[in-house]
C-alpha cells in the first residue's frame, strides 16, 4: 500500500523548495474540492509508493481560515501515515506554535528544521537533539535551498510511518487548563477515535465550532464539557481559546530558551531589516512601489521595445498563429484535398486554430508577467506590496494585492485575472477576479477608438472617461459587493507576516512561472476554444434563401441570391441593398435581430451591435472587424497601396486589391455615425467595455475561482453592472443633452442611480461575532 | 489604557492584555501576541496605516485598527 505523508508548515518557511526538492518533476497541481486554495501532490523521488501531499502554507490550526480549514479536514479524515513539519530555524517561535498543534494530532511526524544555513551565517545556535528531546518528536536540520537534509527527512518519514508508532510528546497544555483537557477526555473517551482523543479534547476546551459539529455529541456531554470549560475560564479569568494559545507560547518560549542562542541583540538590524528601511520609508514607500509597478507593466504588459511580454504575445499572435500555423494547417489540408471554403477547411482554420490560437498567443506575456510576480514573491516585496496599499484598497474591500491585477488588466484582463492568485485571501480574491477586467484592456482600445472616432470627433475624454468608468466600476463594486453576505464581515485581518528579504531560487521562480501558465492552458483552454468554434459556426453559417450551408459559399451561387432575395433580405435586415452581405444572412445575425430588443432601452436595440457585441466574446476587438463586414466595409474600402513602392496593388487576376480596415476602423466612421445619437454610442461603448470579457477572459476566471457558480456569477454581476450603467448613459445622459426629454426611460434611469447610491451607503450585512470567520469557510469542511 | 496604536516607533513595550474576541483576536495571538511578550515597533507604512512590529524575533504587520485592542505597558 502507497504511504502518505503531509507536509505541514507555515507560509515562508521553505516548504514548497522541500516539495520539490522532494518529488522532482512528478507533480499533480489541482484545487482543494470546491475552494481556490491550490492542491499540489507529488511522489517521493526514488519510492513510487510514496505520496508527499503539500498542505497550504498555515500558522496555526483554528477553525477560522479556509487553509487551515482544508489542512485538519485532510488531517483528520484521511489520517496521512505521517506528517513532515517544516521549521523555519531563524523564527523558531512562532513556528513551533504550529508544531505543539500537529503533535496532538498523534499522528508519526519528523520535524525538518529548515533554513539552517541562515542560521548559521548570523552565527545563531540551534540545539537540534535538546529540541527533539524536548518536543518528543524527531527534528532533523536541512537546508531546503541547498538540498541538504531533505533526503534524510524523507527517510525518517518513511520509517516513522512504517512503525506507525507515536512516541511520548511533550505536551504544552500544562497547569489547570492541562487538568481540564483531560477531564474532557474522560467525558469523551469512547465517543471519538482514540488517537483523536486529545486533539479532540483541546478543541471541545477552545470550543471549536468546526471540532464540536464534527463529532455530534450528545446534550449531557456538551454541558458537561461547558462546565469544565467555564470552570478553569473563572479560575484563569481569560476566555479558553486564550487559556491555550497563552500555554503554548509559553511553554514554547521555556523550551526554545534552552535551545536557541541568538548572537545577535534585540532589535539589531539584519540585512533584510536595513532593506525594509528603504524599501517601505514613510517617504520613499510610495515612490518605490510606484517604480516596481511601472517595471512590471513596462516588461510585461507596456508596448515599447523593452516590453518582452507584448512583444512575445505579438509575435505568437500574428506570426505563429497569424502567418506561420494557419499556413502549415493550410498546406497541410491542401495536401489532403481540402480545399478553402469548404466546411472543414473552414471549421479547423477559423475554428479550431484561430481557438487554439487565442489560448496559446496569451501564453507567452502570461509568462514573462509570471517570472516578473513570482521573483516579487520569491524576494519577498509581495506583502510590502500589501503593506504599503492596503489603506488605499481596504476602504473598498479589496486587499493592497489588488492593485496588480488591476494594473495587469489594463494590458490584458486575462494575465490580470490570472495575477489575483497572490491575494492570499478568498473573499478577496473573488473580489478582485470579478471586478479587475472592468479596466479598459488593450482589445478595447479599438471600441474606444471607434466610438470617439466615429461619433465624438475623436475627442480624448471619451478615452479618459474610459478608464474613469473602469476604475470607478471596481472602486464602486468593492463597497457594493462587500456589504452583500457573500463578501461581508471585515476584509480579511490584515496580521501578515512581512517575511525576511532573500534571494529567490531560479528553479523555485522558474516552476512557479511554468504551473501558473500551464494551468491556464490546462484549465481555461478547453472554454475558449469551445466558445471559439461555437461563434465561428454561427457566424459563418446561416439559410440562404432556403439553403443551409456556410453562407459566403451560398451568397457565390446566383441560382440561390436571386434580386429578389437580397431585396427581401435588405428588408429584413434593415440595410441597404447595395449593402448586403453574406454575414446578414448568418445564424448570428439571426440571433442578434432575436436578441436585440434587450438592448433597445440602451439606445442601440439594433441587430448590428448586437453581433458585433458577441463577437466581442471571442477577442474585444473583433467588434470592430464586426462592424467593417456588417457596415460593409468592402464597398468603401480603398485599394490598397504597396507600402515601399507607394504603387496600387492588384491580384492575379488584376483585380484591385481592398486595403485592410484599420484597427479603429476610421474607413467605416461616417456609416457608423449615422446610425446612432451620440449617447447611445456611449453606451454601447460603457456596455462592451464592462459587459462579460472575452472568453479567454472567462476561461481565466472560471480557473481561478474553482466553482461554477462563482464563475456564472462573476460573469452576471459584470454584465448586470455593464447593462445599469449603459442605461444610465444613454437614458439620463440623452435627457441632460437634449437628445429626449423626461420621460419612463430617464426616470427608471434615475431610480437605477438612486438604487446604487443606496446600496453604496447603506449599513450591509453585519456578520454574527460569534460565527464570523476570517474568511468564508465553506460548510462542509469539518 | 494604553494601547499598542498609541506607542511610538522605535520604543518597545510589553502586552498586558488583548481585547475584542473571535477570529481577529485569535489571529493575533497565532501570531504571537500573546499576554507578557514584548513588542518593538518598528514603522508606520508609508500612508500611516498598517503599523510594523517585531515580535518573537519576526516582523508582523497590523492595522492600526487591530492594534488599539492591544493594552500595554
Amino acid at each position: 500500500m502507497d504511504i502518505r505523508i503531509a507536509l505541514a508548515g507555515n507560509p515562508n518557511s521553505g516548504k514548497t523548495t522541500l516539495f520539490n526538492d522532494l518529488t522532482g518533476s512528478r507533480q499533480y497541481v489541482g484545487n482543494w474540492p470546491g475552494v481556490t486554495v491550490e492542491k499540489k501532490e507529488g511522489k517521493l523521488k526514488g519510492h513510487d509508493d510514496v505520496i508527499i501531499q503539500d498542505l497550504p502554507g498555515i500558522y496555526s490550526l483554528s477553525p477560522y481560515t479556509l487553509e487551515e480549514v482544508v489542512s485538519r479536514t485532510y488531517l483528520v479524515n484521511e489520517k496521512p501515515d505521517a506528517i513532515i513539519n517544516i521549521v523555519d530555524g531563524t523564527n523558531i517561535e512562532r513556528n513551533l506554535y504550529l508544531t505543539t498543534q500537529l503533535m496532538e494530532l498523534n499522528i508519526p511526524m519528523v520535524v525538518a528544521l529548515n533554513m539552517m544555513d541562515l542560521v548559521r551565517k548570523n552565527g545563531d545556535q540551534v540545539n537540534a537533539k535538546k529540541l527533539s528531546e524536548k518536543l518528543g518528536v524527531e527534528v532533523i536540520e536541512i537546508s531546503a535551498l541547498k538540498g541538504e537534509g531533505s533526503r534524510e527527512v524523507a527517510e525518517k518519514a518513511i520509517a516513522a510511518a512504517k512503525a506507525g508508532a507515536v512516541g511520548s510528546r511533550a505536551s504544552v497544555i500544562t497547569g489547570k487548563a492541562g487538568e481540564a483537557v483531560k477531564e474532557i477526555e474522560d467525558i469523551i473517551r469512547g465517543s471519538v477515535d482514540e488517537k483523536f482523543l486529545v486533539w479532540n479534547a483541546v478543541k471541545l476546551f477552545e470550543r471549536d465550532a468546526k471540532a464540536i459539529e464534527a463529532l455530534d455529541l450528545s446534550a449531557g456531554a456538551k454541558a458537561k464539557i461547558e462546565a469544565v470549560v467555564k470552570a478553569c475560564e473563572k479560575e484563569m479569568d481569560d476566555d479558553s481559546e486564550s487559556i491555550i494559545t497563552n500555554l503554548r507560547y509559553n511553554n514554547i518560549t521555556d523550551i526554545t530558551a534552552e535551545t536557541v542562542k541568538k548572537a545577535r541583540a534585540k532589535h539589531e538590524l539584519t540585512v533584510s531589516d536595513k532593506i525594509d528601511q528603504i524599501v517601505t520609508n514613510r517617504i520613499l514607500g510610495l515612490p518605490i512601489f510606484a517604480v516596481v509597478m511601472f517595471l512590471i507593466y513596462a516588461i510585461a504588459m507596456g508596448g515599447w521595445n523593452v516590453s518582452i511580454g507584448t512583444r512575445a504575445t505579438d509575435f505568437a499572435n500574428d506570426v505563429i498563429f497569424g502567418e506561420w500555423v494557419p499556413g502549415f494547417v493550410g498546406s497541410l489540408l491542401g495536401a489532403l484535398h481540402v480545399g478553402e471554403g469548404t466546411v472543414l477547411y473552414g471549421l479547423i482554420q477559423d475554428g479550431i486554430v484561430a481557438g487554439v490560437g487565442s489560448v496559446l498567443g496569451f501564453v507567452p506575456q502570461m509568462l514573462v508577467l509570471f517570472l516578473l510576480l513570482s521573483i516579487l514573491e520569491d524576494i519577498g516585496y509581495m506583502a510590502r506590496v500589501a503593506f504599503v496599499m492596503d489603506r488605499v484598497f481596504r476602504q473598498f474591500g479589496l486587499s493592497g494585492k489588488s492593485f496588480i491585477p488591476c494594473l495587469v488588466a489594463t494590458g490584458c484582463g486575462v494575465p490580470g485575472v490570472m495575477a489575483s492568485r497572490t491575494i492570499e485571501n478568498e473573499r478577496d480574491r473573488r473580489m478582485t477576479v470579478m471586478t479587475t477586467t472592468f479596466m479598459p484592456c488593450g482589445a478595447k482600445l479599438p471600441i474606444i477608438g471607434l466610438i470617439a472616432g466615429a461619433v465624438f470627433g475623436g475627442s480624448p475624454l471619451i478615452a479618459a472617461s474610459a478608464y474613469f468608468i473602469g476604475i470607478g466600476s471596481i472602486v464602486l463594486s468593492g463597497i457594493i459587493l462587500k456589504k452583500f453576505k457573500a463578501f461581508a464581515g471585515e476584509p480579511a485581518p490584515f496580521v501578515m507576516e512581512l517575511p525576511a528579504y532573500h534571494i529567490p531560487s531560479v528553479s523555485g521562480v522558474l516552476r512557479a512561472t511554468w504551473e501558473r501558465g500551464w494551468s491556464f492552458i490546462k484549465r481555461a483552454g478547453s472554454v475558449i476554444v469551445i466558445s471559439s468554434i461555437v461563434i465561428w459556426f454561427l457566424s459563418n453559417f446561416g439559410t440562404v434563401n432556403g439553403q443551409f450551408g456556410l453562407v459566403e459559399n451560398l451568397f457565390e451561387d446566383e441560382t440561390v441570391v436571386t434580386e429578389e432575395y437580397v431585396a427581401e433580405l435588405a428588408d429584413r435586415m434593415n440595410v441597404p441593398e447595395e449593402d448586403v452581405t453574406p454575414m446578414d444572412a448568418s445564424l448570428l445575425a439571426g440571433v442578434g435581430s432575436t436578441v436585440s430588443p434587450i438592448f433597445r432601452p440602451l439606445g442601440f436595440g439594433n441587430w448590428k451591435p448586437t453581433v458585433a457585441t458577441v463577437t466581442g466574446l471571442v477577442a474585444k476587438e473583433q467588434v470592430i472587424g464586426t462592424f467593417g463586414v456588417l457596415y460593409n466595409y468592402d464597398a468603401v474600402a480603398e485599394q490598397a497601396v504597396d507600402e515601399e513602392t507607394g504603387e496600387l496593388l492588384f491580384d492575379e487576376n488584376g483585380e484591385p486589391v481592398k486595403a485592410e480596415l484599420s484597427e479603429e476602423g476610421d474607413e467605416i466612421w461616417d456609416r457608423v455615425a449615422q446610425d446612432y445619437t451620440p449617447m447611445a454610442a456611449l453606451a454601447f461603448m460603457v456596455f462592451n467595455l464592462l459587459c462579460a470579457p472575452c472568453f479567454a477572459a472567462i476561461g481565466a476566471i472560471k480557473r481561478e475561482m474553482n466553482n461554477a457558480k462563482w464563475t456564472w456569477a462573476a460573469i452576471g454581476y459584470m454584465t448586470l453592472w455593464a447593462y445599469v450603467l449603459a442605461f444610465i448613459t444613454y437614458n439620463v445622459g440623452g435627457m441632460i443633452t437634449g437628445e429626449f426629454g423626461f420621460g419612463a426611460g430617464p426616470l427608471v434611469g434615475i431610480a437605477l442611480i438612486a438604487i446604487i447610491v443606496y446600496l453604496l451607503v447603506r449599513k450591509g450585512y453585519q456578520p454574527d461575532e460569534s460565527v464570523k470567520s476570517l474568511t468564508s469557510v465553506s460548510a462542509n469542511a469539518a | 489604557m494604553k494601547t499598542l496604536k498609541d506607542t511610538p516607533v522605535g520604543e518597545t513595550v510589553k502586552v498586558v492584555r488583548l481585547y475584542g474576541e473571535g477570529p481577529v483576536k485569535r489571529r493575533i495571538m497565532d501570531m504571537g501576541i500573546t499576554k507578557g511578550v514584548e513588542i518593538y515597533v518598528r514603522k508606520l507604512a508609508p500612508l500611516g496605516d498598517p503599523m510594523e512590529l517585531n515580535v518573537r524575533g519576526y516582523e508582523l504587520s497590523v492595522r492600526n485598527a487591530d492594534a488599539a485592542l492591544i493594552e500595554v505597558e
